[in-house]
């Protein structure tokens, strides 16, 4: 059977073009739904939340315990050079917390030398969820914004959606940061080339399956910096939607302390799940 | 012409009689078994712990859900539900020789998995 | 059809050698990428998309215009464009393959690239930007490819042709738009945040564009047999001067929203790029696109500048010029300046970031001189027939 050259490469053509499609239309149809088939109870009512109080924060005396205990257990690593620098929660002041408020004089000097901890927000609308193209990052039930570093392609189209500045790409193998001694074994490193951020400690048991709920690190640290219990901390962490939660129990308390609950770039339309007590 | 079928044939089938020849072929890994009993039963990891580990990242990063219930419960944890863990489950309670467990199958069948450009290894190897 | 491409003269084959030997540089220095990652170029934590996406959009850009010639000579019958729509064609494919190859090399994780397509998300603008570009490829590739063998054969074009020229109209509206939502759709960055980057991308696109055939027309009306048309060239400087015009305007219209309502989120950015508040660096180049465009519209406006080649050449280098610096990086970069927490970070690409850009040039313009290559030259072996169609 003669085929002719031209031919025999429209064949091939066609032929990969309908592979792709299919391959497509598969994973369409196969549920996009990045939860399918993992139904859990438990989880279904949950909207974790953080909640940040500067007048209790030490960082003015030195106290780096939230930040060394988050990037020491997720091994983030330290490249010394701003450009590639990789932060999941870190210190700023009120004006770069909230530059909406960047012309109120009078706000701004009252709040000047207040420390605020920043750090993914986990909205309850993410921008960074809406554009992602594959779902490496994504909205679960119990209100955590994750990363599937497995399926991170790099394209940083969520660095650029993200309002509050809170995702870092891995421009250079992280392992190049990290001190090979201390890397916690208990958390993966991640590559070179996908996007990361605060995941909440989700690696940890923070819905208590195994056990009694353990915390985020962050916030665990500080307890133990300050030697008081949960609701004293400068960094609270709950179920915003459970009434009984510490972190509802100290919002409830906010008023009696003369602090209201701020939420950073309230015009994004995020509905970011992070308050500051100012 | 006919030169060239025989030195293609010759070629294309080298990954069957060259190991032969070498001697590599009977150096079967020999691996060590830790205490204990395993998640699932050796014949069905040693198919499928692939598919396991990526049901279980999906399961566990995506859906929250850590609780791993084997089909079969003699496998349980003492009756419990194992945590769906590559670190803390397999690597940091059995399998803690990685050389000499993982690397010894995957160098033998020349699979490079990368999962170790970000999982680490516990020590104790 | 594809053996056309061997006849030539040194001319021919120095230039091919030019842009094999850029591409082959920029090959090179993607392995260095592809190895130690993208800190090589000048991307940092705070301006994390560069040059290899204002080329992206800049290039998507120049694939629509491919419509400004289509448009006319199918829909409302201009047959003086006959001859060179299929210029407009293989412009068009290259511009796509080169706007997906900016893409590719701007990811972390390229070998990641099939997730695309296993895992599809609707909600995704970069999804439908992959899909439509993809999509304008392919049926820029087919319809192009199948009119000219017709011609060849002496044909009228096969019956399939039709429709999908017509699906192609809007569908390079299309390309853009979608483009222009990647941006205009982030709540997060106010200086993308606005409802004319559509039309400025649909405008700037066809004035870059055409501009660009023109140039090429030219060009070929010099150094080969092959003749555009009289006809041809001046309607398409007139599409090229009401583009630029229309460009212009949308560009002033953003500068009156920004510094007439005075809120600092608008304002912030233009500032810096304007006036470099906040850091120097852009702009020099602000001001030197708004001296190009608007000395462009000046020669374009007045007929005898418009019409004489000399100035038409020179006036469209401008226009295609001042084009690739606005909308690449006077659109991307300053997007990230200030962050989201009011901090400034400067951007300037790499040398090496520079070489891997101006491979992929290398690469499309090859690609475009073989095509054009076939194309000229078998129309000028078929001659000036006119084909019903």
């Amino acid at each position: 059977m003669e085929v002719s050259r031209r031919d025999f490469l429209k064949l091939a053509g066609v032929a990969s073009a309908g592979a792709v499609v299919t391959a497509t239309s598969g994973g369409l149809l196969a549920g996009c739904s990045p939860l399918k088939g993992m139904e859990n109870e438990a989880l279904n009512d949950t909207n974790l939340g953080m909640l940040f109080i500067p007048s209790r924060c030490d960082y003015e005396d030195g106290c780096r315990d939230c930040i060394d205990a988050c990037h020491g257990k997720h091994n983030v690593p330290d490249h010394e050079n701003e450009k590639h620098e990789i932060k999941w929660i870190w210190k700023t002041e009120f004006h770069s917390a909230f530059p909406a408020y960047h012309e109120n004089d009078i706000l701004n000097e009252k709040m000047h030398h207040a420390p605020f901890m920043v750090m993914c927000n986990h909205c309850a609308n993410p921008a960074c969820v809406r554009v992602c193209p594959t779902q490496a990052t994504f909205r679960r039930k119990d209100g955590v914004v994750l990363m599937d570093y497995h399926r991170c392609i790099g394209c940083r189209f969520c660095v650029a959606a993200c309002p509050y500045g809170a995702r870092s790409f891995n421009f250079k193998d992280p392992r190049k940061g990290l001190d090979e001694n201390e890397i916690h074994d208990n958390f993966p490193t991640r590559t070179k080339g996908v996007v990361e951020k605060c995941n909440f400690c989700s690696e940890r048991d923070i819905h208590g399956q195994f056990g009694p709920k353990k915390l985020p690190y962050c916030v665990e640290a500080c307890m133990n910096h300050k030697g008081v219990e949960h609701q004293e901390s400068a960094l609270v962490f709950g179920d915003l939607d459970n009434e009984g939660s510490d972190i509802n129990a100290v919002l409830k308390k906010a008023p009696e302390l003369g602090l209201i609950p701020l939420r950073r770039n309230e015009g994004a339309g995020t509905n970011p799940k992070v308050y500051y007590l100012v | 012409m006919l030169l060239g079928i025989i030195a293609f044939l010759v070629l294309f089938t080298l990954p069957i009689w060259y190991s032969q020849i070498t001697g590599d072929a009977d150096a079967e890994p020999v691996r060590e078994k830790p205490e204990g009993h395993c998640v699932e039963s050796a014949d069905y990891m040693r198919a499928n712990h692939m598919d396991l580990l990526d049901t279980w990242r999906n399961e566990v990063v995506r859906g929250a859900d850590r609780a791993y219930y084997p089909s079969d419960k003699q496998y349980l944890n003492d009756g419990e539900p194992w945590d769906k863990s590559l670190t803390d489950t397999c690597l940091e309670q059995c399998h803690t020789n990685k050389s000499d467990f993982c690397d010894a199958c995957h160098s033998y069948v020349d699979v490079r998995p990368d999962c170790w450009d970000c999982h680490n290894i516990v020590e104790g190897d | 059809m594809i053996e056309k491409v061997f006849n030539g003269g040194r001319l021919y084959w120095g230039w091919l050698t030019v842009c094999a030997v850029l591409f082959a540089a920029g090959a090179i220095l993607y392995v260095d990428q592809l190895w130690n990652g993208l800190q090589i170029t000048g991307m940092s934590r705070d301006v994390s998309w560069g040059f290899y996406l204002a080329n992206f959009t800049f290039f998507v850009g120049v694939a629509a215009s491919g419509v400004m010639l289509v448009l006319p000579y199918y829909l409302h019958d201009q047959k003086e464009f006959g001859k060179i729509v299929i210029l407009g064609e293989f412009l068009a494919i290259v511009a796509c393959a080169m706007c997906i190859t900016f893409v590719t090399i701007d990811l972390g994780r390229p070998d990641r690239l099939v997730n695309l397509f296993l895992h599809p998300t609707l909600n995704s603008i970069l999804f439908f930007d992959i899909v439509v570009l993809t999509g304008y490829l392919l049926i820029n590739l087919i319809v192009g490819w199948s009119v000219l063998d017709s011609e060849k054969k002496g044909e009228k074009p096969r019956r399939f042709i039709k429709p999908l020229i017509y699906l192609s109209i809007p569908w390079a509206a299309s390309i853009h738009t979608v483009t222009a939502f990647i941006y205009a759709g982030l709540a997060a960055r106010p200086f993308w945040l606005s409802a004319i980057m559509a039309p400025r991308f649909l405008a700037t696109a066809f004035a870059a564009g055409p501009a660009l055939l023109i140039i090429i027309c030219l060009i070929l009306r010099k150094y080969s047999d092959f003749d555009p048309g009289k006809i041809a060239i001046k309607k398409l400087s007139t599409i090229v001067t009401y583009a630029t015009i229309a460009g212009f305007f949308f560009l002033l219209c953003e500068f009156f929203t920004a510094y007439y309502s005075g809120g600092p989120h608008h304002t912030t950015t233009w500032k810096y790029l304007m006036f470099g508040e906040g850091g120097s660096g852009l702009q020099p180049y602000m001001w030197a696109v708004l001296i190009m465009t608007a000395s462009a519209i000046a020669l374009m406006v007045y007929p005898k500048t418009r019409y004489r080649y000399d100035t038409l050449a020179v006036a469209c280098f401008l226009i295609f010029f001042s084009t690739w610096i606005d909308k690449g990086l006077l659109l991307v970069i300053p997007g990230f300046i200030p962050n989201p927490l009011g901090e400034f970070t400067q951007y300037w690409p790499t040398a090496k970031e520079f070489v891997i850009t101006f491979g992929v040039w290398g690469l499309g313009f090859l690609v475009l001189t073989l095509l054009y290559k076939i194309a000229v030259s078998v129309k000028l072996e078929v001659g000036d027939q006119e084909i019903e169609h």
